[in-house]
């Protein structure tokens, strides 16, 4: 099943990347290859901005812009005009998601 | 092989957080890998979302067959259903289980709100001394765990290596054998009818709310006339409420069940094009005698609803991206909000007209 296409906001930067490969183990959609010692995204719109492999990138090569997912968090910022927040992650151990 | 759970901390309570964890070096919990009945029954009701509170293991160090400093070390969340799932699937193997403090959440979800996640790991890692337990330097966490997880830092603070293992578990003793390397295969999510269908009561039991208050609404709103507040005029609500609920079951259950099968590729326009074609059906076949403004408000509020619901859903899946969700509301919720009103004026015309 895809997803919308061009909305990805997945990035990277080529020239921190030193093709280690940690990117492509970490990523649930098989965007990534490694090729010639270097990642190269080879499905961008199957991204589904989960964020692990930026956060596992141990060079900063990569950025995505991953946050909270649900709609109605997406719906309260967007008419408060502010950041969305998730009912669910108060921190009150509510196990919505 | 017996079940033997012996209580971690056997202090004022499950949860408690009154005494600190014991020092002792590993006082450890055995756990088969069999499940038992209770077991089978506790997975449906974790299913059914309302015992998902509460539904944990202790956070802690697991031993399962018999590990000695060589064996294989694994990392789950205390939610029990992945635990459970973990065991039953190491099966004949001996490894070490690292539960991290998910606050009862899977992986999955506690690795995006950062509760599985990098300081939990170094904690635990720590506080249970992993560097003494085992002679070799490497945790499995799960794949699924990676988004809460920066691998380089765990290295750093405690000298463990991540090897980030299988999506599903089932996976895991093939992957061991591989010598800790995953197949493509192994690596991708697939999201599979099943799994929509598990997910489904997440989307209806917050959608069943916003139905009561619709049905309040609908209610009074019939209910008052210019002769006061009247029951007679109640009937008329019926198959308004009706409608709710086929908008409801159509946007939360049909449209994530039938996924692939529904033209678009936007959440918002699968649901609308699931919750036309059900109004439509429900009006055709209901004969149902509602008048014109009240027919046309249903054809513009319900398959509306429905597409709302449905785009609730993405929340859901393992595939849908944020600003993928965005783009979507973007354009819809300006549609959804005139959608409303306009709803709103042709129950009023209607209304007016029988007033008159
Ligand atoms: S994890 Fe970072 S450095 Fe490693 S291959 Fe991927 S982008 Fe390159
Ligand atoms: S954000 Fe997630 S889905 Fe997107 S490329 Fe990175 S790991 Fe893959």
């Amino acid at each position: 099943m895809r997803y919308l296409k061009d909305v990805a906001t997945l990035e990277l930067n080529d020239a921190l990347c030193t093709g280690c490969g940690r990117c492509a183990e970490v990523c649930p959609h098989a965007v990534f290859e490694i090729e010639n010692r270097k990642a190269v995204i080879t499905d961008r719109d199957a991204c589904m901005e989960c964020g692990a492999c930026a956060s596992n990138c141990e060079f900063g090569a990569l950025k995505v812009g991953s946050g909270v997912g649900c709609a109605s968090a997406l719906i309260g910022g967007m008419i408060k005009g502010g950041e969305p927040v998730c009912g669910c992650s108060d921190g009150k151990d509510s196990a919505c998601c | 092989m017996p079940v033997v759970r012996v209580k971690k901390v056997p202090c004022c309570g499950p949860e408690s957080s009154c005494c600190p964890p014991p020092k002792a070096p590993h006082k450890l919990t055995r756990v088969s890998h069999e499940w038992t009945l209770s077991d089978s029954l506790g997975e449906i009701r974790c299913r059914l979302g309302s015992f998902r509170l509460g539904y944990r293991v202790s956070p802690g160090l697991y031993a399962i067959g018999e590990p000695g400093a060589d064996s294989d070390l694994l990392v789950s969340a205390n939610y029990k259903l992945s635990f459970d799932k973990l065991r039953k699937e190491l099966k004949g193997l001996s490894a070490w289980i690292l539960v991290l403090d998910t606050k009862g959440i899977n992986v999955w979800c506690a690795a995006g709100k950062g509760t599985f996640g990098t300081e939990e790991l170094i904690k635990r890692i720590r506080e249970e001394d992993l560097s003494g337990l085992v002679s070799h330097r490497r945790v499995i966490v799960p794949q699924l765990g990676a988004p809460g997880i920066k691998a380089h830092e765990v290295r750093k603070e405690t000298g463990f290596r991540v090897s980030y293992g299988p999506v599903e578990a089932k996976d895991i003793p093939a992957y061991i054998r591989a010598g800790y390397k995953a197949t493509p295969e192994m690596r991708t999510v697939a999201f599979g009818a099943f799994d929509r269908v598990v997910l489904t009561p997440m989307e209806l039991i917050p959608a069943a709310k916003w139905y009561l208050v619709f049905a309040i609404l609908m209610l009074a709103f019939f209910g008052v006339s210019t002769k006061g507040i009247t029951f007679a005029g109640a009937g008329e609500a019926y198959p308004l409420l009706v409608l709710g609920i086929v908008s409801v079951l159509s946007g939360g259950l049909a449209t994530p069940v039938l996924l692939p099968y529904i033209p678009g590729s936007a959440f918002a326009i699968k649901g609308w094009i699931a919750g036309l074609a059900t109004t439509v059906a429900f009006l055709l076949i209901g004969g149902t005698g509602l008048s014109v403004p009240l027919a046309i408000a249903s054809l513009i509020f319900f398959p509306l609803a429905s597409s709302y619901i449905a785009l609730q859903f993405t929340g859901s899946t393992t595939f849908t991206s944020i600003s993928g969700v965005k783009k979507e509301l973007k354009y819809a919720l300006p549609v959804y909000i005139i959608g409303a009103l306009s709803s709103v004026a042709l129950l009023v015309v209607h209304k007016a007209a029988e007033a008159v």
